[in-house]
């Protein structure tokens, strides 16, 4: 069967389909969209997580039938949400500023379609990037607080847990501990035991309350 | 600090073939990628504005890739018209193999290859990494549950696993072993039978025989033996005032690193094999894949892709051989991808232990000897169980200062899954039953617990039970009273101004109690780790390391095949090069097997051999430099001639700090580059019957002190808190030393309260092998883990540094069991506790 359907506000088709194969598997196979990750895929590790029409799924359990002219937003494209949300935070939607710094955009989709280049991983890695320049870049403010705060390791949690903390902090930009533990409890770690992962959303959640305050 | 390969530097990596091959989604199959292979790794550069250098916290240089979803693991291979592979398993423990039908599987449409024992190339048919007992397909008899049988490789994924079922396999049942007594059994069957693995020969830096294995096994079903024997503990005993006595039992752990076993294999126009894979060490896998393939060393090219995690679990191969046979079978990229169900059958678990331990301690408090016997079991293939009982028994007393011990280990062969490494290896299983003891000692002593252990600590200067006299930094006591000295998390902290907040809770959200019931404990452990490859193994590793200029700037190249399995070696090792050559800028190039080996990411070993090969190497290029310098500018300033030189921000300057020369003028055309093999201290093998001998180079300490919440009623518990106080001797990045001691100590509290495979004792099968039912410690089952590190340099190592990321797996599982014992009053002696064994309903 053929599936289309937006991805990281692209239009995406894909052909050949079979039925029983998964919205992750469309993703990272036939998409050329590996950044969601397959540590279980049977929906117990989040490492999958996407937004479908806004809300964090385990890609993993969704059918890619499902999926069929609906929105997903996948790791790749947290970036470019985040810029979305800040230019909307900034007045760009004229609905003026907005006091939490997070807009709910809900993974709407993004006027710009950068895209990501498919299958081109590693020749887009060689962009220079300042990964000290807080937020700066081209990454969303959850992507750089992870990597300065020291929360990734092996990195394949990551995706998933970007996903669902990007999520959160969108619905909740001061979450306490209790919150943040509460919204990541369905991302596994097996690497850093969390407390790094703890110190890049609270960080990231301070940074963004920063952001509001200017 | 910039990432990426960008401007000005000419040095990409090596291993971007067709990296490229990026049009738009929507080809012919609906696939984005349509040329060459995709997601093949190349070099990371790092930049710094600032040094850079040891001591400092630098970000991964591969952060940013890995945060954009952009990093390509072994699982996100990608290749134009490839295969995808699978392996059908066996559905038994033990059984011979009347038949295997593959005629359905290869009639099916899709299918390009089916093959079984019958169909391998070469006489080499078994791999291992220190005893070559593994079958790369089963002949005749299936010795555990899982084991591969058959591999099938066709254009879906899907095809595949259908294919594989339409395999028919007929089992004809055996007797099952799993445990000692079923395996010493009279007329027990033989695991394996006519075994010649013993002795093994000479020990090398890739070869077989790796650890010495010893033909001091008492039955065929008894993979090693290792006793330690000191002083006389019998004579010994009749000077204890108290003696306490314990047999523990120790779970089966997994890995559940969360990147599945996986790669590619690309079939070569030379009738060689690329192969991208996430393993722990490349040489190792290469040594034991070629050989089956029929293929030279050098026509294995092997590359490193991304690894999500490894713990051990990487050591032993999983899908590397049947990829590549799939490959070079069908002329076509063979990708395979194990699922979570089939990764809990692909690896080596940590090995379950019975442990009997004994104790004596004077009335004033001083340890008089310690008994013990430990049975491992290694399951139905050798793995790394000889090595494992090498740690379990040489560190079976832990840090404390024993003059009298008795301690035997064992591996059993067992039709239980393979047993091998995982992080902290052997030392886990004794530490989780010595600290038992301890405690239990104290008590009977009339001693604080902690009191006790810092009586009895071990320091620099003291004697280990094997004879080996630790010659550096061990500062066993000063750790516990520092995670001793920590402030305690406040009382009833789930109570707030709304009430009981459950998520603080034992039970969490489901809401079971608040605070009925429920009592607090705090418990205390220290452990001893090994760090590197002990018992006479040539444990070395090799560096290239380049300097040139490129775009003005005098930049390094490091080269080596060291695994970044996620611990951060790539980071310390641009920051090693920053530090010897006074560069700011440098590339990491992929791990491959076109340099020399590295030896294995394990043992906690890469920062301190890979590391000093590199700090070697780094060396030697200046040593390069420095004459290249000379020659050119030796007559405008002795100081070329007389002063101590370094390379410091790109110059060469005086030890008083004098610019000599630009580094950038220096080199000018030339690109300085060497490599070079680095070792630490050579160890010895320990005597076969006394377990004597400097068998270990270097030791590493970790304390824990947990505080936990049960809620008795229910038997649920609550680590509220687990703190931790290590010595690494020099940490060369404190943000990666504590996100891997962080790391450690929670793999150390999923031993103690969750984890544990479960294995049918009737049938030998496995039981839980899912995310599912095999759980591990969430966010929300994750305490605060304030940690200490401490830094008291190792004369003997790179930079004084200590290898950290076992020891804190180590302590972390006896505190957390020391803490509900502390709460319930409940002797506990097996782990993982699970709630039937604190509600007495076991």
């Amino acid at each position: 069967m053929r599936v289309s359907f937006t991805v990281n506000g692209r239009p995406q088709e894909a052909d050949d389909v079979w039925e029983g194969e998964s919205l992750l598997y469309v993703l990272r196979e036939r998409l050329g969209l590996p950044g969601s990750k397959n540590a279980c895929e049977q929906g117990e590790c989040g490492s999958c997580t996407v937004r479908l029409d806004g809300v964090p799924v385990c890609s993993c359990l969704v059918a890619a039938g499902q999926a069929e002219g609906r929105e997903v937003v996948t790791v790749e494209g947290l970036a470019d949400l985040a810029e979305r949300r800040a230019r909307r935070c900034a007045g760009g939607d004229g609905s003026g500023s907005c006091a939490s710094g997070a807009c709910g955009t809900s993974g709407a989709p993004l006027d710009e379609a950068p895209g990501v280049p498919a299958g081109d991983a590693w020749s887009r890695a060689a962009r220079p990037q300042d990964s000290q320049a807080g937020g700066g870049g081209g990454l969303a403010p959850i992507q750089q607080a992870f990597i300065d705060a020291g929360a990734v390791q092996c990195g394949f949690c990551t995706p998933g847990l970007l996903v669902a903390a990007d999520e959160m902090l969108e619905r909740n930009p001061d979450p306490s501990d209790a919150d943040i533990r509460e919204a990541l409890s369905g991302n596994l770690c097996r690497c850093t035991g969390y407390e790094k992962i703890m110190d890049a959303v609270r960080l990231a959640a301070a940074r963004q309350a920063e952001e509001a305050a200017r | 600090m910039t990432t990426g390969t960008g401007a000005g530097t000419s040095r990409t990596g090596t291993a971007t073939t067709g990296a490229a091959g990026a049009s738009g989604p929507g080809g012919a199959a609906g696939t984005a990628r349509t040329t060459g292979t995709a997601g093949t790794p190349a070099g990371l550069t790092q930049h710094s504005g600032t040094r850079g250098g040891i001591g400092e916290s630098t970000l991964r240089p591969d952060g940013t890739l890995k945060v954009t979803g952009e990093f390509a693991y072994s699982s996100d291979m990608w290749h134009e018209d490839m295969l995808w592979g699978h392996i059908l398993r066996s559905t038994t423990a033990h059984a011979e193999i009347v038949s295997i039908d593959t005629s359905a599987a290869l009639a099916q449409p899709g299918v390009y290859a089916v093959m079984t024992y019958d169909d391998l190339p070469t006489d080499v048919r078994h791999y291992g990494l220190e005893i070559q007992d593994t079958p790369v397909l089963a002949h005749g008899r299936v010795r555990h549950h899982g084991e591969p049988v058959a591999i099938v490789a066709a254009d879906h994924p899907e095809t595949a696993r259908r294919a594989a079922a339409k395999i028919v396999v007929e089992y004809r049942e055996l007797p099952v072993v799993t445990d000692e007594a079923s395996a010493t059994a009279p007329g027990a069957p033989l695991i394996h039978e006519n075994r010649t693995d013993l002795p093994q020969g000479p020990p090398t830096g890739s070869g077989p025989g790796g650890t010495p294995v010893t033909g001091h096994v008492p039955h065929p079903n008894i993979v090693h033996r290792q006793p330690i024997v000191r002083g006389n503990a019998e004579e010994a005993a009749r000077r204890a005032d108290f003696v306490v006595r314990g047999e523990y039992t120790f779970g089966m752990q997994d890995q559940a690193f969360l990147g599945p076993e996986s790669g590619l294999a690309v079939p070569g126009e030379d009738g060689g094999v690329d192969l991208y894979v996430a393993t722990q060490w490349l040489h190792s896998d290469l040594r034991q894949i070629a050989p089956v393939l029929g293929l030279p060393e050098d026509k294995v090219r092997m590359t490193l892709s991304g690894v999500g995690g490894a713990f051990g679990g990487r050591e032993d191969l999983s899908m590397q051989i049947h990829a590549c046979l799939l490959a070079l079978r069908t002329g076509k990229p063979v990708k395979i991808v194990y699922n979570r169900f089939e990764s809990f059958f692909g690896h080596v678990h940590r090995h379950p232990a019975k442990l009997t331990y004994e104790h004596g301690a004077t009335r004033d408090g001083k340890l008089t000897h310690v008994r013990a016997r430990i049975v491992l079991d290694g399951g139905a293939y050798a793995s790394a169980s000889p090595a494992v009982v090498g740690n379990a028994s040489s560190l079976g007393v832990g840090p404390y200062v024993v003059d009298d011990v008795d301690i035997e280990a064992v591996a059993l062969y067992t039709n239980n899954p393979p047993c091998g490494a995982m992080r902290g290896f052997g030392a886990v299983q004794a530490c989780f039953a010595y600290e038992a003891q301890m405690d239990k000692l104290a008590a009977a002593v009339g001693m604080d617990p902690v009191e006790f252990r810092r009586l009895n600590a071990m320091k620099q200067g003291s004697v280990m039970p094997t004879g080996q006299v630790v010659d550096s930094p061990a500062p066993v006591a000063e750790l516990l009273r520092r995670v001793k000295a920590m402030p305690l998390p406040p009382e009833r902290q789930w109570e707030s101004s709304e009430g009981a907040d459950v998520r603080q809770l034992p039970g969490g959200l489901s809401n079971t109690t608040h605070g009925e019931g429920v009592v607090r404990g705090v418990g205390y452990a220290v452990g001893i780790k090994n760090v590197g490859f002990s018992e006479g193994f040539d444990d070395y590793s090799t560096a290239r390391v380049r300097m040139e200029v490129v775009g003005g700037e005098a930049v390094a190249t490091v080269h080596t095949a060291m695994a970044e399995v996620g611990q951060g070696g790539v980071t310390v090792h641009a920051q090693i090069a920053r530090t010897e050559l006074g560069v700011s800028r440098v590339t990491i190039d992929p791990a491959d097997t076109r340099v020399g080996s590295a030896g294995s990411t394990s043992a906690s070993r890469q920062t301190y051999v890979t590391g000093g090969a590199i700090k070697n190497s780094c060396e030697l290029v200046r040593e390069k430099v420095l004459e290249l310098g000379r020659r050119r500018f030796g007559t405008y300033h002795p100081a070329w001639a007389t002063a101590e030189l370094l390379l410091e921000d790109g110059k060469v300057v005086t030890d008083g700090g004098e610019v000599l020369a630009d580094l950038v003028d220096v080199l000018g055309e030339e690109a300085v580059e060497v490599e070079a093999e680095w070792r630490h201290r050579p160890t010895r093998p320990f005597d076969p019957r006394t377990g004597q001998g400097d068998g270990h180079v270097q030791y590493s300490f970790a304390a824990h002190r947990a505080v936990v919440e049960v809620d008795t009623e229910l038997g649920l518990v609550k680590v509220v808190e687990l703190a931790c106080a290590q010595d690494v001797g020099k940490a060369l990045n404190p943000l990666s030393v504590v996100g891997q001691i962080q790391g450690g100590t929670v793999q150390g509290l999923g031993m103690a309260v969750m984890e544990e495979i479960l294995v049918d004792p009737a049938t030998a099968k496995v039981r839980n092998p899912s995310f599912t039912d095999y759980l591990i410690p969430t966010i929300l089952d994750t305490p605060t883990l304030p940690v200490d590190v401490l830094e008291l340099a190792d004369d003997h190592a790179p930079y004084g540094l200590r290898g950290v990321g076992e020891a804190p797996t180590l302590s972390s599982t006896p505190a957390v069991l020391a803490a509900i014992r502390n709460a319930t009053g409940l002797q506990l002696d097996r782990t993982p506790v699970r709630p039937e064994h604190l509600t007495g309903t076991a």
